[in-house]
């Protein structure tokens, strides 16, 4: 039965690419497609250490069930089916398998994590199936000559470590800077763009550098030794559950450095309310995305759509918690490459139309932050503004920065 | 009865040999790692079920056969094939190594010292100074070998009778090393050590051997695994691995051969069938399969399966003289589920 239908969408997805070529008319279909559905797959850890991701998957789901609701996308409805990795690369490489082999999806959109995701890498690529607007910074997802059918989607961490260096030097030339990073890929980007960003100073001015590995119950000796480093500028590279244990092990211990936290972190739902609003004054972090705490949005009719969704789409998620924002946006994101697409729903048009979105403006976005994509320029957002936390929110502060052109 | 036995057999062969056949390339894909993980319990059963040793770290057995395939194929370009013997001597010489300082330690002290292994192994594969060869945590990606040029399979098919093949020696294997004098020798140490030196065996020896054994079937499932799963990245092999095994070797029944498949089953598809059935709480439906099985079948399955078989074989006219031999379940100490060789 699976091999006779798998067979059949092979021969339609065949089919298509002929047609392609000559005078296409009516609809065309890649695998996972009806005239009435479109398939999507997705992993995200709904369980294991990086579960607090989990927020994203459940929003995405959310967000098309709104899409849904209100008819669609041309008259399709969006299938988003959502597994569980455990952040675990094998079994990522079992569920985007079954996603792709069994499930038959047009693509993979979101998926979490810079292990899970590179397990799959290659293999997306060689099946030619979309894996579309990862849900990691790292800045090898925007390949386009080497991966065709990956793309990322927020701005790389690479990109976000140099915007801190740059304040840094202009801002605090004499600083001493600790550091404490993921000792994985993630963290590395980060910490390989920041020294790119203090240039010929980072010798001089990184005093201490500190790594944990994800499975570490906790960093809280790793704090300490950035501390008797007598580190000054503190550059704080962790996921959410970490960040949340940095910002109050340096409280605790009283510890007061200018502290730069990563923009994947900055969540105040999830991590700065556990690690204490009072212990999170002053950190500075990076934007790109509307902060749903912020009250000079509240009024805005872009926040009371969100919230409207929020309401009644995901009304037991966190309404602090950026995560839910954040697939807001992504999902947004999609939904416009698949609204481009028309009645074109091959792979190969999906890619098509992703690299090509031209100053799309997303509600929930800064004003001023744009997402541009083109068959050579697979990040599609790249600007950020830095902000400041003021105990209750993050205060915007300078001017939106282009992170592709702060070399 | 060797005849009843021998068409059992047969009849598992084929239907293992015609499933690829049946199933799409992701079940197929699926069952070849139910059988890796099988080959990988069978090696912690001689260990644990077997000889007693307890290891709570055979993932680090595990991770240290991917590494090997994974860094032979691409850094020294050499054929996947080649990688299985190397990743078992490698195995073995790391497992011999360890039962060493294992010969010290008993019981749950033996579990801690071997579950420290399991939780250093992520860490010592991220490290900076192996991060030449290991690829730090970027990890490395491997491609998926092909099959013989001429045989009409898939790449995910060939692997399967690849590993299928593998299993099938590792048991004969295993089979042969446990059904005779060193078996005996080995429970012996297990249920008396005192008694099983008395009686001349060589613990030290005995005990270090096993280990040494036990680690080569394991590295050699690490290395099918990780040509099967195309990556090796040091988040692969985290604590909850060497878990999983030890879940897939009670699951299965302890001190039983054929049970590390059923355990390679469980481990492999239970954690898939409990998000079928609830996506919001999978490892607590997961948690309930575990508690149910173990009550059900507090000898594994192979003990359930072995118990039903002597129920079959009771009722048959031919065996019924056996029951004028006063059976010694009448005292109520075992019990009629009990595996005989337990």
């Amino acid at each position: 039965m699976g091999a006779v239908r798998s067979l059949m969408a092979a021969w339609v997805f065949i089919g298509g690419l002929a047609l392609l070529g000559g005078a296409a008319s009516g609809a065309q279909y890649g695998p996972g497609v009806t005239d009435t559905l479109i398939k999507i797959g997705n992993t995200n850890p709904y369980s294991g250490p990086a579960s607090a991701y989990g927020a994203i998957g459940r929003a995405i789901a959310a967000y098309f069930a709104k899409v849904n609701d209100e008819g669609g996308i041309n008259g399709r409805k969006i299938d988003f089916i959502s597994l569980d990795d455990g952040y675990s690369p094998p079994r990522t490489v079992e569920q985007i398998r079954k996603l792709v082999e069994q499930d038959q999806v047009l693509l993979i959109f979101q998926s979490l994590g810079t292990p899970t995701n590179t397990a799959v890498h290659q293999y997306l690529n060689a099946k030619e199936v979309p894996q579309l607007f990862v849900a990691t910074g790292a800045s090898k997802w925007g390949q386009p000559k080497k991966f065709p059918w990956t793309m990322g989607w927020q701005p790389n961490y690479q990109s976000e470590a140099k915007i801190y260096a740059r304040y840094i030097l202009k801002n605090k030339p004499d600083g001493k800077i600790g550091i404490l990073y993921q000792n994985d890929d993630y963290g590395k980007d980060y910490l390989q763009g920041f020294k790119a960003g203090l240039g010929d100073q980072a010798a001089k001015m990184i005093v201490a550098e500190q790594s944990y590995e994800v499975t570490d119950p906790t960093i809280d000796s790793q704090i300490i030794s950035l501390k008797n480093s007598g580190a000054d500028v503190f550059f704080d590279i962790t996921t959410p559950k970490f960040a949340a244990q940095a910002i109050r092990k340096a409280a605790d211990i009283g510890w007061k450095p200018l502290h730069f936290l990563n923009n994947v972190s900055n969540s105040v739902g999830s991590v700065l309310t556990p690690a204490g609003l009072d212990k999170s004054k002053g950190l500075i972090t990076s934007l790109y995305e509307k902060d749903p705490t912020d009250p000079q949005w509240q009024d805005s009719p872009e926040y009371l759509a969100w919230i409207n969704w929020m309401d009644k789409y995901n009304p037991d998620a966190d309404k602090t918690d950026q995560f839910n924002v954040y697939a807001y946006n992504a999902a947004m994101t999609l939904v416009q490459v698949l609204k481009q697409c028309g009645d074109d729903l091959t792979r190969a048009n999906v890619m098509h139309e992703a690299a090509n979105l031209k100053d799309f403006e997303l509600p929930m976005l800064l004003p001023g932050v744009v997402i541009n994509t083109s068959p050579s320029d697979f990040y599609p957002i790249e600007s950020m503004q830095l902000a400041k936390f003021d105990g209750e929110k993050w205060v915007l502060f300078g001017d939106v920065i282009d992170a592709s052109k702060a070399k | 009865m060797p005849t009843g036995r021998a068409l059992a057999l047969a009849a598992v062969l084929i239907g293992a040999g015609a499933l690829p056949m049946l199933l799409g390339d992701y079940r197929t894909f699926q069952l070849t790692l139910a059988l890796v993980y099988a080959i990988a319990i069978l090696g912690l059963n001689i260990l644990t079920g077997y000889n007693g040793q307890v290891s709570l770290g055979h993932g680090a057995f595990y991770a240290l056969g991917a590494y090997t395939a994974a860094i032979m194929i691409t850094q020294g370009g050499v054929a996947y094939y080649w990688t299985l013997p190397v990743a078992g001597a490698v195995g073995f010489g790391a497992g011999f190594l360890f039962g060493f300082p294992a010969l010290r330690l008993q019981g749950l002290y033996l579990a801690l010292a071997t579950f420290a292994l399991a939780v250093a192994t992520p860490q010592i594969l991220k490290s900076s100074h192996l991060a030449a060869w290991t690829g730090g945590v970027q990890g490395i990606v491997i491609l998926k070998p092909d099959p013989p040029a001429g045989l009409p399979l898939s790449a995910d098919q060939w692997l399967y009778y690849v590993t299928l093949a593998v299993l099938a020696v590792l048991l004969i294997g295993a089979w042969n090393l446990l059904r005779g004098r060193s078996g005996r020798a080995l429970e012996a140490i297990r249920d008396n050590p005192i008694a099983a030196a008395a009686m001349g065996i060589d613990l030290a020896l005995y005990k270090t051997l096993t280990f040494g054994i036990s680690a080569a079937y394991t590295s050699i499932a690490g290395a099918l695994g990780a040509i099967v799963i195309q990556f090796v990245a040091p988040d692969s092999f985290t604590v909850f691995l060497s878990i999983t095994l030890l879940v897939g070797l009670v699951v299965g029944g302890l001190a039983s051969i054929p049970g590390a498949i059923f355990g390679g089953l469980f481990v492999e598809l239970v954690p898939n069938l409990a998000e079928q059935i609830s996506k919001a709480a999978p490892w607590a439906i997961y948690g309930a399969f575990l508690i149910a099985f173990m009550y059900v079948m507090p000898y594994g399955v192979w003990g359930l399966m072995r118990s039903l078989f002597q129920r079959l074989r009771r009722k048959s006219p031919a065996t019924s003289r056996l029951r004028q031999v006063p059976a010694p379940a009448k005292n109520g100490r075992s019990k009629p589920w009990e595996p005989s060789d337990h």
